[in-house]
């Protein structure tokens, strides 16, 4: 049984007065223990917006919630408030984009890092200061107990992430879930710490659920991968299967605007057009297709649903999909297209 | 061919329909959301009602404002005022003068002076502000060097108490109405020169500024055509604020003895100052012009908080 | 700390010497000259020839303005046309109620401000939100004294709660040691005095304070907002933490950190508010002495005056700077 199950998530944003917009509609997926799971997509897609529903920090009015996510057997949506408060931090944590601006400025490290542990685990005073210091040496940053005594802007970009990371980790969560955690960061910055991330995976057992946009990232670290487009999942894959044949084609158009090594020279990439702006609503078809080279008239006739067009565990929602032999040709199709 | 027609025409229309129009201007969409703020509608109502007042008024007023029409019944009375009637709507003030007239004369001077003054502090500080942050942008020691010197003689308005800023104008030019505008304007110079410098600075380390600079296009240019007009938003602001308090502060002038010393043109902070001797006996007195302040100065509030939430980048979603 | 107090202090040096030279000029530039505004309007042409001759105005302009600083520097302000004491003595002895009267404003204004801004913001578009907003609003618009007047009216006139008038009853005879009267009674252990200087202060304090209480209620309520969608305060919540360090620790740390500022800015309305407010009461402070002297146009006074109040403001600040200081780390290092 895996450790977290979303089932049909939705999430709605009702503002009175306007229409309401939905963010996210009929996403599932799961994440089991020790496994990393990618939500991809670019910004604007809901992959944010799920994790914030799964941690229980979105506001209560305004938002509506549907579907189920299924923690080791606790309902996550339904959970009341003071549940919840318990669960976060102890099971579940998060680590979030910009370490700067989610760390608080007026308030030393050490203090940030010490309240979880005496909220969570009953530690106090001392005990709770050395632990913090462990903490932080184990997430590699030097010279820890000096570091517990320093602000927040005294802390270099990457040590910074490093001290959100303890934070996650002080209560040894069962899942973990980070947002972006690299995008702020310097490259070389970011290798070490998605080592670090990899590191915790694989000896503490923690399910990771990695949202991004780079797609780096995720050959790098996922063993499962979601596609996230206009909050819909729309292509569920294993890692390898993935890259090897995208097959929806916005997963195809995300990989073939990424400029490759072992190209031939002279290749073109070929960017997907439009921005997430130029799209319809589910309701009415599929919402890639103004931005597809594909697409049909039959792309606008209800929501296309989630098939396994070629390979088991492969799901994709698309009515014309990429086929892996018809790669080749429709890649030849963009070229005569553009 | 007509099938793809067909295609781009129906993804046209449903991408038209879920997607709403962007692109406009900040002033542009400021102005729309202006238009669907509370606030700003009723702070607007209020502005052209007491415009409107202001213009209007002496022709409304039923009687003289500045006769004692009524003088020997209120020195017959001896302390008991006259109080609102069929005559006299607003009752008699203390030498028989109709109330009711008086506050429909005094809007147009109250709003005389809160307008000169508010324009005198706005014009000043800004000139100032300007020059301040213009000199810092274009840079070099001299730009340095007058923006410190602008900035202590700031701090230097700042450090005085606005009143006593007030007062000291007034002891040099002597009591008069001009004198009341200026010392109500001299008192605002500082806010709106350190807003227009402060909005400048911001402005000028902004990215599209950068840009600007990157592209070769000449600081100067840059300064006068770019930062300054997109600085003047919280200034503006500001002015529709300072109206507000202007207002309220010739008031607060006119009770130390400082305001217009003709105390028989009809202006409501005059008119609120004297009726203070006798609030025991006719409080009303006092409520009209009070309120006539009160309700003048929230309606500049209004609008102007109005504005700068809508202005504001920060509170936009 | 020392460092930054220390420059401040230097900083503080110039804007002094600028603000001699404008009294200086101002001085000058009143009706009938600086002798005039010493001895008054009505002063006879002897004793102003006399006073002229004292003052050295025979001599250039400078030398005039470096004996005028002198003066300054040595801490004599002239003496006062009204009572014919130095004004510096006369300052001296009403500061304690001005400052009595200060204090309990902005003691008022922080204590109701803050909690109500905090509450408002969480609470938004919720009556607790449109009573705070438009109370806050209705408080900038209400010209002082009139507010005044009426609370006198209502609370001291028609209902007898408070004196109307004065820091002190008739029949109480409070030994002097500090000036604060309510401090006094604490200290002499004459609680009949503090209470009887309480109920004095009540209603000009009350007064007082609404420009204040509104600015802070604003101030805190559109700080929280803004804090309330940081990043950080996201990552508090996230780490489980109950609502009480979330509150106190990430919200309201941050979110006070320009309402400090905010009530530094506001000491310099506060004096000018004193003025309106202590002579409606008749309360015997430096603001309905001054009330006074602007009615017996009593020139030395006015500067002394004005010179006090600019050290006041500025002392003022720069303790707001040193606490903002204490309280962001970030201005420390820079």
């Amino acid at each position: 049984m895996p450790l977290l199950s979303v089932d049909e998530l939705s999430i709605t944003f009702t503002a009175r007065g306007r229409r309401d917009v939905s963010a996210v509609s009929g996403v599932s997926f799961d994440v089991d223990q020790g496994q990393v799971v990618g939500l991809v997509g670019e910004s604007g897609c809901g992959k944010s917006v799920t994790s914030l529903a799964l941690m229980g920090l979105l506001p209560k009015r305004g938002v509506r919630l549907g579907g189920r996510a299924d923690f080791d057997g606790t309902e996550l949506l339904s959970l009341s408030r003071d549940k919840m408060r318990d669960m976060r931090g102890r099971q579940l944590a998060m680590i979030f984009q910009d370490p700067l601006s989610s760390l608080n400025p007026v308030v030393p490290i050490g203090v940030q890092v010490t309240e979880i542990l005496k909220r969570h685990r009953g530690m106090k005073g001392e005990a709770a200061r050395k632990e913090a210091a462990s903490l932080l040496d184990r997430v590699g940053i030097p010279d820890p107990t000096r570091r517990l005594k320093e602000y927040p802007h005294q802390l270099s970009g990457g040590m910074r992430q490093r001290a959100l990371i303890a934070m996650a980790v002080a209560c040894a969560p069962r899942l973990l879930i980070a947002d972006e955690p690299t995008t702020a960061l310097d490259v070389t910055i970011q290798a070490q710490i998605l080592e670090l991330l990899k590191e915790l995976v694989d000896q503490e057992g923690t399910g990771l659920l990695m949202i991004t946009h780079d797609l780096g990232v995720v050959a790098g670290l996922c063993d499962q991968v979601n596609v996230l487009y206009a909050g819909r999942v729309v292509e569920s894959a294993e890692r390898r299967p993935l890259f090897a044949a995208p097959t929806h084609p916005y997963s195809h158009g995300l990989l073939g605007s990424i400029p490759r090594l072992d190209a031939p020279r002279g290749e073109r990439l070929s960017p997907i057009r439009g921005s997430i702006n130029d799209r319809i609503a589910w309701s009415d078809g599929c919402a890639f297709a103004p931005r597809c080279d594909f697409y049909t008239m039959e792309c606008l006739t209800g929501t296309p649903q989630l098939t396994e067009p070629h390979a088991a565990g492969h799901r994709v929602r698309c009515v014309n999909p990429v086929l892996p032999d018809a790669a080749g040709a429709a890649a030849d199709r963009t070229e005569a297209g553009a | 061919m007509s099938t793809k027609t067909d295609k781009i025409d129906r993804l046209a229309e449903l991408t038209a329909r879920s997607e709403t129009s962007t692109g406009a201007s900040l002033w542009v969409e400021a102005f729309r959301r202006l238009r669907s703020s509370k606030m700003a509608i009723i702070g607007a109502c209020v502005i052209a009602l007491f415009v409107v007042l202001a213009i209007v008024g002496p022709w409304l007023a039923p009687y003289s404002a500045e006769a004692q029409t009524w003088r020997n019944e209120v020195f017959r009375n001896q302390g008991i005022f006259v109080g609102p009637r069929a005559d006299n709507w607003f009752g008699l003030d203390h030498l028989g003068r109709d109330e009711f007239s008086r506050f429909l004369v005094g809007a147009r001077q109250t709003l005389l002076v809160g307008v000169v003054a508010t324009l005198l502090g706005f014009t000043v500080g800004a000139l100032l502000g300007g020059l301040s942050g213009a000199a810092l942008t274009l840079g070099g020691r001299i730009g340095r060097r007058v923006d410190t010197v602008v900035m202590r003689f700031i701090d230097m308005m700042l450090a005085l108490p606005s009143l006593l800023l007030a007062v000291s104008v007034a002891a040099v030019l002597g009591q008069s109405l001009t004198t009341v505008m200026i010392a109500v304007g001299v008192v605002q110079i500082p806010i709106f020169a350190r807003l227009l410098r402060g909005a400048m600075l911001a402005q000028g380390g902004s990215d599209y500024v950068l840009a600007a600079r990157a592209l070769g296009v000449r600081r100067r240019r840059i300064v006068f055509s770019q930062i300054l007009p997109n600085s003047l938003s919280p200034v503006i602001v500001q002015a529709t604020l300072c109206l507000a308090t202007a207002i309220i502060e010739a008031a607060a002038l006119s009770y130390l003895g400082l305001g217009n010393p003709d105390p028989a043109v009809p202006e409501w902070g005059v008119m609120l100052a004297q009726s203070q001797e006798f609030f025991d006996a006719a409080p009303m007195l006092a409520v009209y012009p009070a309120l006539g302040i009160i309700i003048t100065a929230l309606g500049f509030t209004l609008l102007g908080e109005a504005m700068r939430e809508a202005l504001d980048p920060k509170l936009r979603s | 700390m020392l460092r930054l107090v220390i420059r401040r202090l230097l900083q503080l040096i110039p804007t002094l010497f600028g603000l001699s030279v404008l009294l200086f000029l101002w001085l000058n530039k009143l009706p009938g000259g600086p002798a005039a505004a010493m001895l008054g309007e009505r002063a006879t042409p002897e004793a102003k020839a006399r006073v002229e001759a004292a003052l050295g105005l025979d001599q250039p302009v400078w030398v005039q303005y470096g004996r005028f600083l002198g003066r300054l520097l040595r801490g004599d302000l002239g003496t006062s046309s009204q009572t014919g004491q130095p004004v510096v003595d006369e300052l001296l002895l009403r500061f304690p109620a001005t400052v009595e009267l200060g204090v309990s404003a902005i003691l008022i204004a922080i204590v109701v401000g803050i909690p109500l801004g905090y509450f408002a913001a969480r609470r938004r578009g919720s009556w607790l939100d449109v009573t705070a907003v438009s109370g806050s609003l209705l408080g900038i618009c209400i010209p002082v004294f009139f507010l005044a007047f009426l609370l006198r009216m209502v609370f001291s006139v028609h209902l007898g709660w408070f004196p109307a008038f004065g820091r002190q009853s008739t029949g109480i005879n409070a030994t002097e040691v500090t000036g604060f009267f309510v401090l006094d009674g604490i200290l002499t252990g004459e609680f009949d005095a503090a209470w009887d200087a309480i109920n004095h202060l009540v209603l000009p304090a009350l007064a007082l304070s609404s420009i204040p209480l509104a600015i802070i209620v604003r101030m805190t309520r559109a700080s929280v907002l803004e804090v309330l969608g940081e990043d950080y305060v996201r990552t508090a919540e996230s780490k489980g933490l109950s609502n009480s360090v979330v509150r106190l620790r990430h919200v309201l740390r941050n979110a006070l950190l320009p309402v400090v500022t905010a009530i530094g800015l506001l000491t310099g309305g506060l004096l000018s508010g004193a003025v309106l407010t202590e002579s409606v009461f008749s309360f015997g402070g430096i603001g309905s002495f001054l009330k006074t002297a602007i009615d017996a146009r009593d020139y030395p006074v006015l500067v002394g005056f004005i010179m006090f109040i600019a050290m006041t403001y500025v002392v003022i600040n720069l303790i707001v700077d040193v606490a903002y200081s204490v309280i962001d780390p970030r201005v420390r290092v820079h």
